[in-house]
């Protein structure tokens, strides 16, 4: 298990106690809703004290302090609850905790949860399609760094530089037969060590299945094998996530921007993307980019 | 259309009165070679002077404004003569960042951007992305959602595939079936208008259902259309099915086989056109296809005659779906009963047009602060999708649509991807083109039918 998996959340939510142990809880079983359904559950004292905000605590203080000039509905549900509760996913659906941001922008900048490996057995046919990997492809436990099974889906969280031989080995083995590359697209995670993301949604028509392989990279050295040569099919795909996020796929043909224009700067699905306001012809007034827009916080 | 000669840097040994006089295409010389910008009626005079170079190789820019590339597409093309030898397609000129902006928008708002991305089946885009919200949140919508979901894919299918038709026909000169392929399209506009409210970029299907139920009278229209569109196709399919001029634009033309597509990843009439029978309505049913009496349309001559006519046999099977889908409506609701999911209120058609009914306007204003509070929230914020990443797949017109929604818990999508065919199919067009006549290029683009709104989203 990588460093991937301890976000800075894990930590502010440990900060609640009812709370944090549904989310730890959720994230060592690797678990969808059903671990989501006793929060939800969960009677909400006050139903104005809703309010997403960052989950990294420290803002969240700012965003109280802020709230002075709010309406006095907000300072009242501030005090209902502690200042320093875990913002977000850790209470009801509208993530009610204090403060009272109707504007749903409060929680822009947040820490998503990246699954950690399952435990076996996986269920449904998942099991014995690892098996049957592990047993052909011999560099197996190098390169499949977790096995992940959410939602009656499989992922294979794979090393970058051994996507292709991972590929090609559940191209070819008459166990996996997966003939089509049905997609391929890039995930900034940006709290993370290795931020980018590279999915592929593999297809097998032999035996009608769907398998994820996942692969992560840092900033700092953004190189995935290609695909190319095992799915040409990548060649677009690729060119797309280079494009929008800036991964380098090694071993590609041509690896040029494909919806930007060539001389575009930058890599705009990066979550760091400064996105643009909208200047307004009246005094010199702009329409802030959306992750600045007033929060009622 | 833009033409370069060659790579002979400044070679300007074509007769210099011909195409430098012509009013339609005026030439001049750049570091790349002498450039003609071709307006129209001159191609003689363009390959005249082209010929008369030492060096024959034509490079020539189609689009992105071209009337036959199907949208705003660029297709660069090598010509030695009037053969292909290299295509190479250009896109990203409707790029409109639709993922980015999902990104700060919530999840239902979502469905009023995918509704816009492959305009010709906007229905389409907003089932595979409730279906991939719906799989997130752990939810299923209600039977009666799910087939009104079904009549108007259906019926959607059918209006994407007469345009097809309509701008196929138009592209390869066959006029008529641009006119009757746009006319027959109209009423099935005006069925999905009477249902969904809008002709196109609907936003009908929402996390969790449907905005709203069938009005009084829908089923009717629908049986109208019923009655009516099996005569008009059969006019389409008599009109161009076996006339020689279209067969000889579309026979053996476009030749892609099943290795060919599987490794570019086409899929849809395409693959379907090589005589795989891959449909996901039938390999991975979704909203209960698996339910329904229909056939999945093949051909085996791989080529662009064969996909005319699988269009042709899919709008054929679409209204067998609909006649079952109509029998088997029942009463019921059409959001999931979860209120912290679904608007409470449902719309309602008043003198001023549709809004919230009455009733609920009296209830949030009159009696229930907390319930007004709670629709504030639901409509502005809107609902938690618990974290995670999903692939959902539906068989839209063009192929498989995928959608890859990933959520980190909060009330608006943490990325959303769509793997949309018409992208994936456009690889295809090199390997169609290269080695045949440019005329047949054209025919080519037409037969994978992209929509570059689905394609550069």
């Amino acid at each position: 298990m990588s460093d991937d998996t301890s976000t800075p959340r894990d930590e502010t939510t440990a900060a609640g106690p009812a709370e944090g142990a549904a989310v730890t809880g959720g994230d060592a079983a690797g678990s969808g809703p059903a671990s989501e359904l006793p929060d939800a559950q969960r009677p909400d004292g006050s139903p104005a004290s809703t309010g997403a905000s960052r989950p990294d605590g420290e803002v969240a203080t700012d965003r109280l302090g802020a709230t002075s000039a709010a309406p006095a509905i907000a300072a009242k549900a501030s005090a209902v609850t502690a200042p320093d509760a875990p913002a977000r996913g850790t209470s009801d659906m509208f993530g009610a905790a204090f403060g009272s941001d109707t504007s749903g922008f409060g929680g822009l900048v947040r820490a998503p949860r990246l699954e950690a490996g399952s435990p076996r057995p996986y269920g449904a046919w998942f099991d014995e399609a690892v098996d049957a990997l592990q047993e052909s492809y011999a560099g197996f436990a190098e390169a499949v760094e977790r096995v992940v099974v959410d939602r009656g889906e499989l992922t294979l969280h794979v090393r970058p530089d051994r996507v292709a031989e991972v590929a090609r080995e559940l191209r070819d083995s008459p166990d996996h037969r997966y003939e089509l590359l049905s997609s391929l697209s890039g995930v900034d995670y940006p709290d993370t060590e290795r931020r980018f993301h590279v999915v592929y949604h593999l297809t097998s028509m032999t035996y009608r299945r769907r398998l994820r392989l996942e692969t992560a990279v840092t900033e700092a050295d953004p190189r995935v094998a290609t695909v190319t040569g095992v799915y040409p099919t990548a060649d677009y795909h690729e060119r797309e996530t280079w494009d929008f996020f800036g991964v380098l796929f090694e071993g590609h043909p041509a690896l040029t921007r494909i919806f930007m224009p060539d001389d575009w700067q930058g890599h705009p699905q990066r979550k760091d993307y400064p996105l643009g306001g909208i200047p307004v012809e009246f005094q010199g007034a702009v329409i802030p980019p959306p992750d600045e827009r007033r929060a009622y916080a | 259309m833009t033409t370069t000669t060659g790579s002979t840097t400044g070679s300007t040994t074509g007769s210099a009165s011909g195409p430098d006089t012509d009013v339609y295409a005026g030439a001049r010389d750049t570091t790349e070679g002498r450039v003609y910008t071709v307006t129209g009626g001159d191609w003689d005079a363009v390959l005249g002077a082209a010929v008369d170079d030492e060096d024959q190789h034509l490079v020539v820019n189609m689009g992105p404004q071209h009337p036959s590339t199907h949208g705003v597409l660029r297709l660069v093309v090598e010509l030695e003569g009037e053969t292909v030898t290299s295509l190479r397609t250009v896109i990203g000129y409707l790029h409109t960042g639709i993922e980015k902006n999902l990104e700060y928008r919530n999840w239902v708002q979502g469905t009023t951007f995918v509704t816009r991305m492959d305009y010709l089946s906007p229905i389409f885009n907003e089932t595979a992305y409730c279906l991939a919200v719906e799989k997130l949140l752990g939810v299923e919508p209600p039977e009666r959602a799910t087939t009104i979901r079904v009549l108007c894919m259906e019926l959607n299918r059918i209006s994407s595939h007469l345009v097809a038709l309509a701008t196929g026909g138009m592209e390869l000169g066959a006029l008529t079936a641009m006119t009757n392929g746009f006319r027959e399209r109209e009423m099935v506009l005006d069925v999905l208008e009477m249902i969904t409210g809008l002709r196109m970029n609907h936003a009908y299907v929402r996390p969790g259902g449907v905005a709203q139920d069938l009005p009084p009278g829908a089923v009717e229209k629908v049986r109208e259309l019923l009655q009516v569109m099996p005569g008009r196709l059969d006019g389409i399919d008599a009109m161009l099915t076996g006339q020689p001029i279209w067969k000889a634009r579309m026979e053996r033309v476009a030749h892609l086989d099943v290795q060919g597509c599987l490794a570019l990843g086409v899929t849809g009439p395409v693959l379907r056109s090589t005589g795989l029978a891959w449909d996901l309505r039938k390999t991975e049913p979704y909203c209960g296809y698996e339910t329904y009496d229909f056939e999945v349309a093949t051909a085996d001559t791989a080529d662009a005659y064969g996909r005319f006519l699988i269009r042709i046999e899919e709008m054929r099977q679409s209204l067998r779906i609909i006649e079952q889908a109509l029998d088997r409506l029942q009463p019921g609701p059409v959001m999931v009963e979860d209120t912290k999911i679904a608007w409470p209120a449902q719309l309602a058609l008043g003198s001023d047009g549709m809004g919230q009914s009455l009733d609920h306007v009296k209830k949030i204003m009159g009696t229930s602060m907390e319930a007004l509070i709670h629709h504030f929230k639901l409509v502005t914020e809107g609902f938690r999708v618990p974290a995670g990443q999903v692939y959902v797949a539906v068989e839209s017109p063009r192929g498989e649509l995928g959608v890859h929604a990933v959520s980190d818990g909060g009330t608006r999508p943490f990325r959303v991807h769509v793997r949309d065919p018409s992208f994936v199919n456009l690889q295809a067009a090199s390997a169609m083109c290269e080695g045949g006549l440019l005329s047949d290029a054209i025919a080519a683009v037409a037969s994978i039918d992209p929509v570059m709104g689905g394609v550069d989203r």
